[in-house]
């Protein structure tokens, strides 16, 4: 529990139960009054508190919770999950766009490409990070590490997590749009497997170019959609702080995904959020990764790139002929 | 726009809800230079400003009827209809919307689309219909622009998508980001056939219509002084908080950076066409 420093308003009354929790835990120990019962109530009532909070948020809520700043990110499940990371810069065009980190690693034992949105923890590391929103060179940078993978036979894992693509002059000029567009044609037809969890949140083109997937996968409280909740409030709305009402128009959590079978599969968070438990939200979507590489490694090139086509061609929701 | 369900579905270009309409009557003003134009007059020069060489808005039909050999396009897929599938509500019901474009404009949705002949070379084509809640991409263009590289797969011809859109239409929410992926995917296919598709970038091209196919065509042509880009230019003002340089985003400003391959004139487009298809077509 020690990732909550940032509280969001509506888990704050759990946090102070268990900094009242902690306190007493301490006095039990330098003291000689004892507390056993009482911690032992309180403990019930936290975990019957956080209960209720969490088994009813809001879409709102969810949205809070895909960009909270103790949220592990990409980097926290290459440490948990994987292991001898070699990461690999630049897009040998423009530059290095820290937004996107990728590289060759070993899950349990076979090399895999990695690649992920990177958000910063603080105000210094977003700066370096530019909050996780790509430009083109991070793009390309991406791509550029796909075809590699493709070259060398090896799965490709893709970690989403971005507000967007960044929209700056520089991105622009150097085409933003471009960029993206060539991703999406790429990777609907790499022939290695590819699987695209989308880890925190899934901000438009930005996130789906770096997305198409054999399989799409969600964690519980991560969101996707076409536009931020505030964008299309301050749009449709002509409202920003109407981004609670958009967020429900929108339909963009996991949840509401995998029941309009656009994803494949929500990955659970531990109770109370991924960030209050990075190893055990590590740990489950460990699971669930090596479960789908398992069954999309016994498929062939041919087979991969026929899974991800249909996967993609048939998502759409209208009617006559 | 209430003049809408006052006209008939006629072959001149109705203007988008966003930009009132400059352009009813017999006298069109010109939205560049402010000169009044008889509106025969405009018509018969393609829409494109006597005076300054602005290009307005031309309809999708006008535009294809004009491009084609005469009488050679056949629509397909003009019963696809959009549904709703999230229930979405802004201001309107997203339901109630459709209908009344639907009723106001005759068509169904943003995207018309079909087979026809360029100097004799049979091509695929499909054109955006702006005036369609600002040529929105969801899932009926998405499955329309699909089928055009599919159709021309099939045919082993080359395909030709006129783009003027503000991107993806958010109240079709994941389902109209998907269809970027979805029509990106239809011309990794499309490549095998060794023709090319040509992507026209009309006035304005923004957003997930941008960051789709219309960057992923192997020749690129834009209108003069189109809107082109990702992000929109208030957001990225908003943004970076600063005034964005005069021409940033146009045709021209793209060309120079190396963005698209040329400007065409609106009167030359057919020629240049024409040129195309003769070389690889
Ligand atoms: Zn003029």
């Amino acid at each position: 529990m020690a990732n909550v420093s940032y509280p969001l308003d509506f888990e704050r009354p759990l946090i102070e139960l268990e900094k009242k929790i902690d306190e007493l835990k301490a006095l039990s120990v330098s003291g000689s009054v004892d507390f056993t019962s009482e911690i032992s109530k309180l403990e019930k009532k936290a975990k019957k508190l956080q209960t209720e909070i969490f088994s009813d948020l809001s879409r709102w809520q969810v949205v809070q919770l895909s960009r909270h700043s103790s949220r592990p990110y990409f980097l926290d499940y290459v440490s948990h999950l994987f292991t001898d990371f070699f990461e690999m810069a630049g897009d040998r065009c423009f530059g290095e766009d820290p937004s996107i980190v990728g590289g060759f690693a070993r899950f349990d034992g076979r090399a895999v490409m990695l690649i992920g949105h990177q958000k910063g923890r603080n105000t210094k590391e977003n700066m370096a990070r530019n909050f996780g929103m790509p430009r083109p060179e991070g793009y390309r940078k991406a791509l550029r590490l796909m075809e590699l993978a493709e070259r060398f036979d090896k799965p490709i894992l893709t970690f989403v997590d971005t507000p967007g693509a960044y929209p700056g002059l520089g991105a622009e000029e150097r085409g933003q749009a471009e960029a993206i567009a060539v991703n999406l044609e790429v990777m609907s037809r790499l022939r290695v497997p590819i699987i695209s969890t989308v880890i925190g949140e899934g901000g438009s083109g930005g996130a789906l170019a770096i997305g198409v997937g054999n399989r799409v996968l969600m964690l519980q409280n991560s969101i996707y959609s076409v536009i931020s909740p505030e964008g299309c409030a301050s749009i449709l709305f002509r409202d920003a702080t109407k981004a609670d009402k958009a967020a429900d128009s929108l339909k963009l959590t996991a949840k509401d995904l995998k029941g309009m079978q656009v994803i494949d599969e929500v990955v659970p968070e531990p109770e109370g959020g991924a960030h209050r438990d990075h190893t055990k939200m590590a740990e489950n979507l460990g699971k669930v990764l090596r479960k789908h590489l398992g069954e999309l490694s016994a498929l062939s090139p041919e087979a991969l790139v026929q899974d991800r086509y249909r996967k993609f061609r048939a998502l759409g929701v209208f009617s006559g002929r | 726009m209430a003049w809408f369900s006052k006209k008939p579905r006629i072959a001149t270009t109705p203007e988008p809800p966003e930009a009132p309409s400059r352009m009813q009557g017999l006298w069109a003003k010109c939205e560049s230079c402010d000169e009044i134009i008889y509106r025969q007059e405009l018509e018969k020069n393609l829409n494109v400003c006597p005076h300054c060489e602005h290009h307005l808005p031309w309809s999708a039909r006008t535009r294809l009827a004009s491009l084609l050999d005469p009488d050679t396009f056949e629509e397909f897929d003009q019963g696809l209809e959009p549904q709703d599938p999230l229930g979405f509500v802004d201001s309107k019901k997203y339901k109630d919307r459709i209908k009344s474009t639907r009723k106001a404009l005759g068509e169904n949705d943003a995207f018309v689309s079909g087979v026809g002949r360029i100097q004799g070379h049979q091509v695929s084509v499909g054109c955006f219909l702006f005036e369609f809640m600002g040529g929105s991409m969801g899932s009926v263009v998405g499955e329309k622009c699909a089928r055009v590289f599919e159709r021309a797969h099939e045919l082993k011809c080359p395909a030709i998508v006129f783009s003027a859109s503000g991107g993806a239409r958010m109240q079709e929410g994941i389902f109209s980001l998907m269809q970027m992926a979805k029509t990106s995917a239809a011309i990794a296919r499309f490549r095998a056939v060794g023709k090319p598709y040509i992507s026209v970038m009309l006035h304005p091209t923004t957003g997930g219509v941008a960051a789709s196919f219309s960057w992923l065509g192997d020749i690129i042509l834009a209108e003069p002084k189109a809107l082109i880009g990702f992000a929109g230019p208030r957001v990225i003002e908003q943004t970076i908080r600063q005034k964005l340089p005069e021409g940033f985003q146009r045709s021209e400003f793209l060309l120079e950076h190396g963005m698209i391959d040329a400007i065409v004139h609106r009167r030359e487009l057919r020629d240049k066409l024409v040129q195309i298809l003769g070389l690889i077509g």
